[in-house]
């Protein structure tokens, strides 16, 4: 049988359970609402504009940068599950790969743009 | 085969028998009894995770030097079932201008993106959900899950407060993945294999001794994952409320809150499994499965108190320092790490044991004592400049 | 219709539909939550391709990386994430007639193939695809070079990346 099966399974029953759990608490709790209770949490004071707000474009240089050390990281799974039997050449290979991406790490923090400006 | 020695498997074989006998296809009393275990490891989990807020409020009342929960039953124990009855029949209040759907999928995804971690988590060597051959990455894709409901819920809420939160604790959450997949690398690089299973079976020796660096740079990797003290800049009581689950009340702050218990634990239980053994304790787990995974209980707890105790004892970092910490410090040293381990253990691998733990247990000191040199002289330097730049103004 | 058949029906189905929401739905943060829906979608695809590394990755890297990205995308280029402009642009019979001719070309080219007929044999025992896709990403009759290559086009999005995001005004240029 294929494993995924079971994996699906705990997907399954893994969002039953909340479900389940916020169901009842739905079912169970009162159901008054009003303007103010209703209104936005902050601090009681009225939000001013919309609260969807633009954001730091920093943000986005660091989930950049993540995306690519996460691509790489990934790639070389299949190289270390490997390792043992491959030997120093394929060593040697998987060092010259992380060294190339450090090099674009180093890169990046030498443009400044690792620093939260 | 007895009860006592394969419980799973004598358990299943048994059920596999009543079902077939009432005339349904083997495939589908198969998944039946998969159903059957998975909601009893999890309604287990459930149960363990309301405990969990009592060890929580416990231990962190001893931290401060106060007693905690002490009302209700002996040593407070009933304090977490007055919790749940009080979140159960609470209003749920929504509100106005949330994005009704995203707002309400957030909790149930946040619950099960933990929920769905007990897959692959080996508890004794007979007893494993699913022995998938990707394992770790298996962790790191259900935090995936996690990352997004934390950006559902600070988007929906319509509140800028649980908007920053969000956005910082994804940051946070982001940023600390890669030296979180890095320290996973040298766990499958020793057991040759990403299967939680085979990384517990391979740890004749525990990679914590092959690999204390690594150990180590997973802990913090994971309290970061966790948005725990010192990496709760996501929450910042002071300047955000709450952070992302600001808005939420009731049953639905409650997945959020019980997930994050939860998430601890697992991930003691993780920090165990990858480093300290698993089930493993010089040959307890043979005895029973049901020792085995008391010992892998009993650790997964001792991973849970230390990080409890780091979040108690340290203070908040602000987001610059801690995005500097990972991207300047830790990063760059766990794929340090990572080359150090590979070539360690391919030019010492052929040796004996003695100089094959030796060898990589000093590699490991002699990686962190350089890291700890560089940033050493690093912030001297700084902290010269900064110092001289002020005397040079003070003589103005 | 064997079980699989079924789920990869139901799969199927529902990451057409959840493409199919990408692009017709208004607001932008939910056309990025379905875009997360229809790559996990594919995700499930994998899996039932026996493709296990394959599945795992789809989640890590585009629902816990590239579908972030866009939703940090959506939120820092728009005050408003609702989308106000008209969904068709004055180009869209061309790019109907080229998604057409796209499909078509497929279909073509895929008729000859014998993978849509013959069904798959299946792993012999003891297989691990994890290893010897290892082993070939490392062996140099493998493909060790793209493995390299791909370190360098890695680090070429990186330059990109930062490249396109230096802005020498704001004064943030590296010491």
């Amino acid at each position: 049988m294929n494993p995924w099966i079971f994996v699906g399974l705990f997907f399954v029953v893994g969002l039953l359970i909340p479900v389940g759990a916020i169901g009842i608490a739905w079912l169970l709790g009162p159901k008054k609402p009003n303007p103010i209770k209703q209104s936005v949490y902050e601090c009681g004071i009225e939000t001013v504009g919309e609260s969807w707000v633009q954001f730091k474009a920093q943000y986005y240089i660091f989930a950049l940068v993540f995306l690519v050390f996460d691509v790489e990281t990934v790639f070389l799974f299949p190289w270390a599950v490997k390792l043992g039997a491959l030997g120093l050449f394929a060593v040697i290979e998987g060092i010259i790969f992380i060294l190339i991406l450090v090099a674009g790490l180093v890169y990046t923090w030498r443009k400044g743009m690792l620093e939260w400006a | 085969m007895s009860f006592w020695n394969d419980p799973l498997k004598v358990a299943a074989d048994w059920l596999l028998g009543v079902f077939t006998a009432w005339g349904m296809p083997e495939l589908a009393a198969n998944i039946l009894i998969g159903f059957l275990g998975v909601l009893i490891l999890i309604s287990i989990l459930m149960v363990l995770d309301i405990g969990l807020v009592w060890v929580e409020r416990k231990v962190v009342a001893r931290f401060q030097d106060r007693i905690g929960p002490n009302r209700l039953g002996p040593f407070g124990l009933i304090q977490p079932f007055a919790d749940i009855i009080k979140l159960m029949i609470k209003e749920d209040i929504t509100p106005a201008g949330a994005d009704k759907v995203v707002y309400n999928i957030a909790p149930m995804l946040s619950m099960m993106s933990v929920l769905i971690l007990w897959a692959v988590v080996p508890l004794a060597p007979t007893i494993l959900g699913v022995d998938l051959n990707i394992g770790v990455l298996y962790i790191i894709a259900a935090g995936a899950i996690g990352t997004l409901s934390i950006i559902m819920a600070g988007w929906s809420s319509n509140n800028k407060y649980a908007l920053i939160g969000a956005f910082r604790q994804v940051a946070v959450m982001i940023s600390f993945e890669v030296p979180m997949l890095a320290t996973l690398l040298i766990p499958t690089i020793l057991a040759g294999s990403m299967g939680t299973a085979a990384i517990v079976e391979g740890q004749d020796i525990w990679y914590v001794l092959l690999a204390p660096l690594g150990a180590l740079i997973f802990l913090v990797a994971a309290i970061a994952e966790l948005g725990r003290a010192p990496f709760d800049l996501a929450e910042g009581e002071s300047e955000l409320v709450s952070g992302y689950n600001i808005e939420y009340s009731g049953m639905k702050f409650g997945m959020f809150y019980a997930g994050e218990l939860l998430h601890a634990f697992t991930f003691g239980g993780f920090w165990a499994i990858l480093f300290f053994g698993g089930y493993r304790f010089f040959g307890l787990e043979k005895v029973s499965p049901f020792l085995a995974i008391a010992v892998l209980l009993f650790k997964a707890f001792i991973g849970y108190w230390l990080i409890m105790w780091v979040r108690y004892t340290l203070l908040r970092i602000r987001i610059d320092h801690m995005l500097a910490f990972n991207w300047k410090f830790l990063t760059p040293l766990a794929f340090t790490l990572i080359m150090v381990t590979a070539l360690m253990n391919a030019l010492l691998s052929g040796t004996s044991t003695w100089l094959y733990v030796t060898g990589m247990f000093l590699s490991n000191v002699l990686v962190a004592w350089g890291a700890l040199e560089i940033a050493r002289s690093y912030s001297r330097r700084e902290r010269e400049r900064i110092e001289g730049k002020r005397i040079v103004e003070a003589g103005h | 219709m064997t079980g699989e058949q079924i789920v990869f029906l139901v799969v199927a189905f529902v990451t057409l539909f959840a493409g199919l929401m990408v692009v017709t739905t208004r607001n932008l943060v939910h056309a990025a939550l379905w875009l997360v829906a229809a790559l996990f979608g594919v995700a499930v695809t994998y899996v039932i391709l026996h493709a296990n590394f394959l599945a795992v990755v789809q989640v890590v890297v585009y629902i816990g990386a590239i579908a972030i990205l866009f939703i940090f995308a959506v939120m820092l280029t728009r005050r408003d994430m609702r989308d106000q402009g008209p969904q068709m642009n004055k180009n869209w019979w061309f790019g109907a007639v080229l998604a057409v001719l796209t499909f078509g070309g497929l279909y073509f080219l895929l008729q000859g193939w014998e993978g849509m007929t013959k069904t798959a044999t299946s792993y012999p025992v003891g297989f691990d695809a994890i290893s010897e896709l290892g082993n070939a990403l490392v062996s140099p009759a493998g493909y060790v070079l793209p493995f390299e290559v791909a370190s360098v086009l890695l680090v070429a999005a990186l330059v990109g990346a930062v490249y396109v995001a230096f802005n020498p005004r704001n004064g943030n240029s590296g010491k």
